[in-house]
């Protein structure tokens, strides 16, 4: 199996400007949520409950969303059920072409990102516009989102100037100043959601006991496109349903702290199907499948579905920092996407993402619903090397299954450890081998001296000591 | 088989670890324990709370003032005259007293359209409740509240709220907009004006919502 | 205390010296340590790479060993390893559905402890005694810090050692990039990890780096050797078994 984050990773690395972006960007948020989230009290409390809030529902998942579907219908809400990407889409479209649109206004989500729904979209004559910032600048740069939060994570003030300078008309003299750049948005969207009728959005979260939709936003966009089109199409993973109205008193206190360390983000929607007189008269929930089934069905995988997709974890992983989003080649980057990418596609793709990991642990301490990254990280390393193709190779395995060996009796790791001695003992210089070796151990020795056995092992230490 | 019968099974097949009697869902009264019982309820008294809600407002850069009941007209003109806002849309069933002297008021009624409703300098609601450690008011479609594209068209938004209205905590916020929630009535959380952190993840205050906040607290 | 020496296999073949050293410390506290030679190595690599069957099997081994009523306590000087028993054994042996052994391994937890943890948390001793004249910095590794919680532990050792002038790294939680197999795996992510973690050690103007886990500082000693830094890599161990007559 070819190692496909670590050669993508080979150019991101190698990307100084970018490397500086995202280091700037990460430490700078990583530091106001350590901020966020020391001035409440009860933080640790609120992580545990939300941690078991999201394995009740998953575990009964069943229930909450024929609830859900339930709850919607009887406001006045239409519901959809997609097993796959494909399905997803072709409703998307169908209601939008059904409402005599061509274009719709979005806002971000990954779930629509996920399944490709833009292109769908595109390929049937409608045209989808973005209309979060990050997302806007990713859409007009025909770039592609490297953060689950703030998908432009990778491009600088300057950068985003030359963009909009380029492609929004009218706006030659812009400065890289920050609200100006976000002035020249706010103009060139605001005719797109006053004449939009359809707007399409995700969900952060679904209410089943009341079919209550909510989702987290900034900039107002989002409340535009829930409020001003004639028609609101939501597309969710079946995942982001939660029993309770009162489980959001949770969520609500966990997601903003951990995503853009504020007390509370800007605007927060919730809606329940129709409402007379006041937003869309036509609602559609689309409940997606896309492989969330099958990550279910692993018990010790299952809980990469109780993420909230906050970024923290992105945040603080130092493998992201040094490679940006793009080299995991997924909706889903840095840690949650390198449990969730290749349990949602069924290990077809993004199998080499659980190695891109150093397992330093710094996720799973900021995680606000505490999913143990790692755990499940050396969990699917497993059950990759088992059920898909041993993935460091025949000579890793054949390797790894004689150290095994070695280690499971005394006196074959006492041979081994003298076979080694023996081994090394011509590249040894005081203890250290500074010379290129070949194959794997190589991609240690281009950079650093090797440590060699030791002359006298700790054990024959012991021996002669007594 | 239908999409929804397919994925439904596919649950159902997934979960066949699960016991049929596990509880459904996570319910503090019944399952909150020492590890996951956070705080429900805040100890500030009124006043505190106030005064809490206006610092936490105040870093946003949303405008606070304070106001007697039988004060609120002119704390309302004056807000308008920060802003330089001639012609405020209100909802139909906004207080008398509110209406200030020198203002123009348009009511939302019959329904304006959205390009009208963007022409106004400004909106001027109540709301349903604040919540004091975040900073945040919540709009549940009720009394003096209107629609939501109300709020969220014009440049400025003016926002009066009763102290009573305050609450410490998000919990305590929620157990008030039960009832709205169950009566399908659609909820805006707005903690400042909008803003955004899309470039180099820092904040910026102002993008499509309203740009301005003022919110006007009445004791 | 009757404390059993898990020597772990990379100090053992590689680094004996924190071996020796955690040894020599411990007798020299007053404690009876024991080297039950039948032990290898925890499993961990094999685990973190993916080859669960192989960890179980040296899992099993090493519960063998060390599950003895007649040791109060099995001590490391490394947080991964320790990390591994109490942190991944649990689950292992459960994923395996063998009770007798998920049943040694819960006797097994709670008296495995990291060297630095067991002295100040268990034992109650920040003084160990020692004296060593030279400007230390100490890089938290992410095991000990995040999996074992040790804490402040190993730096209030560090202050209370007689001449060492202890200096502060910057940006000190970050991994150093090591990780395992993970450092020839994305060796390119590693060496960019690397690179940060050995230009603040050389801010610190610093003449050691130590750490509590050999494995660690062997990819950092590595770094530091083939860029010729004249930065030296120590076993929190060393420096603490160290005094002033030696
Ligand atoms: S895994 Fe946890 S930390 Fe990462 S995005 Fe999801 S909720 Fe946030």
């Amino acid at each position: 199996m070819r190692n496909e984050f670590a050669e993508a990773a080979r150019h991101e690395v190698a990307n100084s400007q970018l490397r500086a972006n995202i280091r700037n960007a990460t430490h700078t948020i990583r530091a106001k949520r350590e901020e966020a989230v020391a001035e409440v009290p009860d933080w640790e409390q609120l992580r545990e409950a939300g941690r078991r809030i999201k394995e009740r529902t998953m575990r009964n998942l069943d229930r909450h969303l024929e609830q859900l579907e339930r709850s919607v219908t009887a406001a006045g809400g239409v519901v959809h059920w997609a097993t796959e990407a494909a399905d997803a889409n072709r409703i998307v479209g169908d209601l939008i072409v059904g409402a005599g649109a061509r274009e719709a206004v979005k806002v971000k989500s990954l779930a629509t990102d996920e399944i490709g729904l833009n292109r769908a979209l595109a390929a049937r004559g409608i045209e989808a516009r973005e209309t979060d910032l990050a997302e806007l600048i990713v859409q007009l740069g025909e770039d592609r989102p490297s953060h689950i939060l703030v998908p432009a994570i990778h491009r600088n003030r300057g950068e985003i100037r030359e963009l909009f300078r380029r492609t929004l008309p009218g706006n030659e003299q812009l400065t890289d100043d920050p609200a100006e750049l976000a002035e020249a948005a706010r103009r060139f969207l605001r005719e797109k959601f006053l004449s939009a009728k359809v707007g399409v959005s995700g969900a952060n979260f679904a209410v089943a006991e009341t079919g209550t939709i909510c989702i987290l936003e900034s900039e107002g966009n989002g409340r535009m496109c829930t409020t001003l089109p004639e028609v609101l199409i939501t597309v969710m993973g079946i995942e982001k349903v939660l029993p309770r109205f009162a489980d959001l008193e949770v969520m609500l206190q966990l997601l903003p702290r951990s995503s853009t360390a504020e007390r509370m983000n800007p605007y927060t929607s919730l809606w329940t199907g129709v409402t007379p007189e006041d937003g869309p008269r036509e609602f559609h929930l689309v409940l997606l499948d896309g492989g969330r089934t099958k990550v279910l069905g692993d018990a010790d995988g299952r809980a990469a579905l109780h993420c909230i997709r906050c970024s923290a974890c992105l945040n603080v992983c130092p493998v992201y920092e040094r490679t940006g989003g793009h080299a995991y080649e997924s909706t889903y980057p840095g840690p949650i996407g390198a449990i969730l990418t290749p349990q949602l596609t069924g290990f077809t793709q993004g199998n080499s993402l659980p190695w891109a990991s150093s397992l330093c642990g710094a996720c799973y301490e900021v995680c606000p619903v505490k999913i143990d990254i790692p755990s499940i990280l050396i969990h699917l390393r497993s059950r990759i090397n088992r059920e898909v193709d041993g993935y460091g190779g025949g000579g890793e395995r054949l390797a790894m299954g004689l150290l095994a060996r070695a280690f499971a009796r005394p006196g074959r790791y006492e041979r081994a450890q003298r076979f080694g001695r023996w081994l090394s003992r011509p590249l040894t210089r005081e203890g250290w081998i500074s010379r290129r070796l070949p194959g794997a151990l190589g991609r240690w020795t281009d950079v650093r001296d090797l440590p060699a056995p030791s002359a006298e092992t700790f054990r024959e230490w012991w021996a002669q000591r007594r | 088989m239908s999409s929804r019968e397919l994925i439904l099974g596919r649950v159902r097949a997934a979960l066949a670890d699960v016991a049929d009697d596990e509880p459904a869902s996570w319910i503090y009264d019944r399952d909150a324990d020492e590890h996951s019982r956070y705080a429900r309820a805040g100890s500030r008294d009124p006043e505190a709370l106030a005064a809490l809600f206006a610092d936490r407002c105040g870093e946003y850069r949303a405008t606070v003032t304070r106001a007697e009941r039988a004060g609120l007209g002119p704390a309302i003109a004056a807000a308008c005259a920060r802003h330089g806002a001639s012609s405020l849309v209100v909802p139909t069933d906004l207080p008398e007293a509110w209406r200030a002297p020198g203002v123009e008021w348009r009511e939302d009624h019959p329904s304006l359209d959205v390009h009208a409703l963007s022409g106004f300098d400004g909106a001027l609601t109540g709301c349903a409740v604040a919540i004091a450690l975040t900073g945040t008011i919540v709009l549940d479609a009720g009394e003096a509240q209107g629609r939501r594209a109300l709020t969220l068209l014009p440049d400025l938004h003016i926002c009066v709220i009763g102290e009573e209205q305050i609450v410490e905590g998000v919990p305590e916020a929620f157990e008030r907009l039960a009832p709205a929630a169950r009566s399908g009535r659609p909820l805006t959380f707005i903690s400042g004006p909008s803003a955004t952190s899309d470039i180099e993840l820092k904040r910026v205050e102002g993008v499509h919502g309203p740009r301005r906040l003022e919110i006007v607290i009445a004791g | 205390m009757r404390i059993a020496l898990f020597t772990t296999c990379v100090a053992d073949t590689l680094f004996p010296g924190a071996g020796i050293a955690t040894v020599e410390l411990l007798e020299r506290l007053g404690h009876q340590v024991s080297f039950p030679r039948a032990q290898t190595c925890c499993g961990q690599m094999h685990l973190n790479s993916g080859y669960e069957a192989h960890a179980l099997n040296i899992a099993r081994s090493f519960v063998e060993v060390f599950d003895d009523a007649e040791i109060d306590a099995v001590v490391a000087p490394s947080g991964s390893c320790v990390a591994m028993v109490r942190d991944q054994y649990p689950g292992l042996v459960a994923r395996a559905g063998d009770l007798r052994l998920q049943a040694a391994v819960a006797r097994l937890v709670p008296r495995t402890f990291e060297l630095s943890e067991f002295l100040v948390n268990e034992l109650g001793i920040v003084d160990v005694g020692a004296y060593y004249p030279h400007r230390v910095t100490y890089h938290p590794t992410c095991h000990s810090l995040r999996l074992l919680r040790v804490g402040d532990a190993p730096l209030r050792l560090l202050r209370a050692v007689r001449a060492l002038t202890l200096i502060a790294l910057d940006d000190a939680q970050g991994c150093c990039g090591f990780g395992g197999t993970f450092a020839v795996k994305n060796a390119d992510v590693s060496t960019a990890m690397l690179a940060d973690k050995m230009r603040a050690i050389q801010a610190t103007g610093a003449e050691v780096c130590t750490a509590v886990d050999s494995s660690c500082l062997m990819h950092i000693g590595g770094g530091l050797r083939r860029e010729r830094a004249g930065v030296r890599v120590v076993h929190l161990a060393e420096i603490l078994a160290s005094t002033e007559a030696a």
